[in-house]
């Protein structure tokens, strides 16, 4: 019966291609370690996203009169709404944590380069709509975080010459952050960047089984077929990889059920304090930070004097990101091979970024300043010299199969 | 490598103690809500709606729902506790809209539903028990954490008139509250704490009424998990077996 059901189908629609495609018969490397979890989960996360996002917009009411009150009223009155919205919030977060993690283990074993140049420029535009996501996001609990950290985001815009203040009042649909700001945010968050989001993800994914993935070793196993022309290092990802996926995905989800329920807040990162406040136009907070994942953006754009210039460095620290493909000419992939100064370059890349990520989220003082800008210094030199020392530093030869 | 970036990474995130607002200067004293005890609760919601409830509503929480989760019998909640012409499922709603309170108060006295999550609990705890007599502010009374407060010291008949003495005038730290014997208050030292300590409990129950029920259904969760987990592990093994 299912077997009919199934050919049925197949005669009308790829169900069984797709699936061996995509699944069962699509070779994954045997090698794959912990750091390549994260793609999975992020796709674990965006469907959480989805659904408790659906469910909030059932009693959520983006007006700047109600939207505050609705929230609480979802964390007291609507059934489970409270688990639902603390799913949602926390879900925000854990989404970064784990899109960051699986953008290093990219930088670290080489994954953006040839062929896979597009699967990072999809993923790449995935983090800057994600982004987006969560900014938009962030305004829509209508507290007084919410409410200035998108004033003091949306008045970087103001800092672009000559067209800087339409642009604000562009973007804002008034002359301050308004309701109407609040509505258009709410349906760009519910409507146009999921849309985005989920289309960018097909790409990636697309574009990743076109080429295969990448492994730890920075190795093609397409080079050694077996005379089936099956991968001799590779294993179906299906059932292999899902069965081995399942038990990350379980490890990932006693982390964030235990966030859930005993430390929602995260100490106030996930959840800041001052955003249990409503939002009041007239009373500005005394330190305003934007929620932690942009904040080693924050960071750079405090460390430069100049509010253009800081707007400048803040997209270039994002555009270098993009362009890693072609500034890596290593002829290496993975760091395991990689040279002294690449291993050197990636752990102060990493450091840098946390520490900005932490300077982000604190007040401004004279020291603070300083550190943000030695650090953003060497967020720079990772990108700026990476063409020099991947060409000439002296590198490893990878095995011929993986290890 | 890897291992330390991992291990910075969740120094960073668990790095849970930094965020309060840096603002005040003067240093708290501790509270440690709990939530178990419902004699403090109780005696919490009283004294709020004794004291604060004049200016401050709870605008996001049910009478009902404070009854129901502090073992308040409906009765008793509507006969002592419920001052207006509110019905039981209302909102603890004063009356006054922020407009009003801005014209008689010169600011709106704040909405208390949340203030234990935008202050948190050492803060309310301190602000509350350190008011004193000034006589150059409009009402007389000024606070050692929130300098200027608009809000009067309502607790002086409790307590009794306080002075603030300080060893160097310029350093509020080193300032601290002396009773006036002109002017002795009706409870002991000890009682107006632990009268404070109830008042704030409560306001850490009313921020978020669901946290023990929370924490309850989240160690089932985190067991189910972990039962899951050797499962899956068990399943990825079974698979995993014939992979060298």
């Amino acid at each position: 019966m299912a077997s009919k059901l199934l050919l049925w189908i197949d005669e009308r629609f790829p169900l069984s291609k797709l699936f061996k495609e995509h699944l069962s018969e699509y070779y994954a490397p045997k090698n794959f370690n912990i750091w390549y979890i994260f793609g999975v989960l992020s796709l674990v996360i965006l469907v959480n996203q989805l659904l408790t996002g659906l469910w909030l917009t059932m009693s959520y009411q983006p007006s700047a009169e109600e939207a505050f009150a609705s929230v609480e009223y979802i964390m007291r009155d609507v059934h489970l709404g409270w688990l639902i919205r603390y799913l949602h919030s926390t879900g925000a977060s854990a989404f970064f944590i784990v899109i960051y993690l699986h953008m290093f283990r990219g930088i670290l074993y080489g994954s953006y380069q040839k062929p896979r140049e597009l699967v990072w420029l999809f993923g790449m535009a995935i983090y800057l709509c994600l982004m987006a996501e969560g900014f938009m996001g962030y305004l829509l609990p209508w507290g007084q975080m919410s409410y200035w950290g998108a004033q003091v985001i949306i008045s970087l815009f103001g800092a672009i010459p000559w067209i800087g203040e339409a642009l604000q009042e562009w973007i804002r649909g008034d002359y301050l952050i308004s309701g109407i700001t609040l509505n258009r945010f709410f349906a760009l968050h519910v409507i146009a960047l999921p849309i985005a989001l989920l289309g960018l993800v097909v790409l990636h994914i697309i574009a990743l089984h076109e080429v295969g993935s990448n492994n730890p070793d920075g190795i093609e196993i397409k080079d050694n077929k077996d005379n089936k022309g099956i991968p001799l290092d590779g294993i179906p990802f299906h059932p292999y990889y899902t069965v081995k996926d399942l038990v990350g995905v379980v490890i990932f989800l006693i982390v964030f059920c235990a966030v859930i329920f005993f430390f929602p807040e995260m100490g106030g990162y996930f959840l800041e304090h001052a955003n249990f406040e409503q939002a009041d136009n007239l009373k500005t907070p005394e330190h305003i930070a934007p929620v932690w994942y942009f904040s080693p953006f924050y960071a750079m754009l405090r460390a430069v004097p100049d509010k253009l210039g800081g707007i400048i460095i803040m997209g270039s620290a994002l555009g270098f990101l993009f362009v890693l493909p072609w500034l890596d000419r290593s002829i290496v992939r993975s760091i395991r091979y990689k040279g002294v100064f690449s291993k050197i370059a990636i752990t102060v890349f990493a450091i840098s970024f946390i520490a900005l990520a932490y300077l982000g989220t604190q007040a401004v003082t004279e020291s603070n300043t300083l550190y943000s800008r030695a650090f953003t210094i060497l967020y720079f030199a990772f990108f700026l010299f990476m063409p020099f020392y991947t060409r000439y530093e002296k590198t490893n030869l990878p095995p011929k199969r993986v290890t | 490598m890897m291992r330390i970036f991992i291990i910075a990474c969740l120094l960073n995130i668990l790095n849970i103690s930094t965020a309060w607002p840096s603002d005040d200067l003067y240093p708290l004293d501790k509270m440690t809500p709990d939530l178990l005890n419902k004699a403090s609760l109780q005696r919490g919601v009283k004294y709020f709606m004794q004291y604060c409830f004049g200016c401050h509503s709870m605008r996001f929480q049910r009478y009902q729902r404070v009854a129901k989760d502090l073992g308040i019998p409906d009765d008793l909640m509507i006969s002592h506790l419920i001052f207006n012409e509110d019905k039981i499922s209302d909102f603890m709603f004063n009356g006054m809209t922020p407009a009003m309170g801005k014209e008689w108060f010169g600011a709106a006295p704040p909405d208390l539903t949340l203030v234990a999550r935008v202050r948190g609990t050492d803060w309310l705890y301190t602000y509350l028990r350190t008011f004193y007599y000034d006589p150059v502010t409009p009402w007389k009374s000024n606070n050692l954490v929130f300098p200027n407060a608009g809000m009067p010291d309502i607790f002086e008949p409790i307590k009794g008139r306080m002075i603030k003495v300080c060893q160097d005038p310029a350093d509020q730290n080193t300032c601290s509250l002396q009773p006036d014997p002109k002017y002795p208050g009706i409870m002991l030292p000890d009682m107006f704490d632990q009268m404070i300590y109830d008042l704030v409990n409560f306001m850490a129950y009313s921020a978020e009424p669901i946290k023990l029920e929370r924490q309850r259904i989240g160690v089932y969760v985190i067991l189910f998990l972990c039962l899951l987990l050797i499962l899956a592990c068990l399943l990825k093994r079974e698979y995993w077996k014939d992979i060298h």
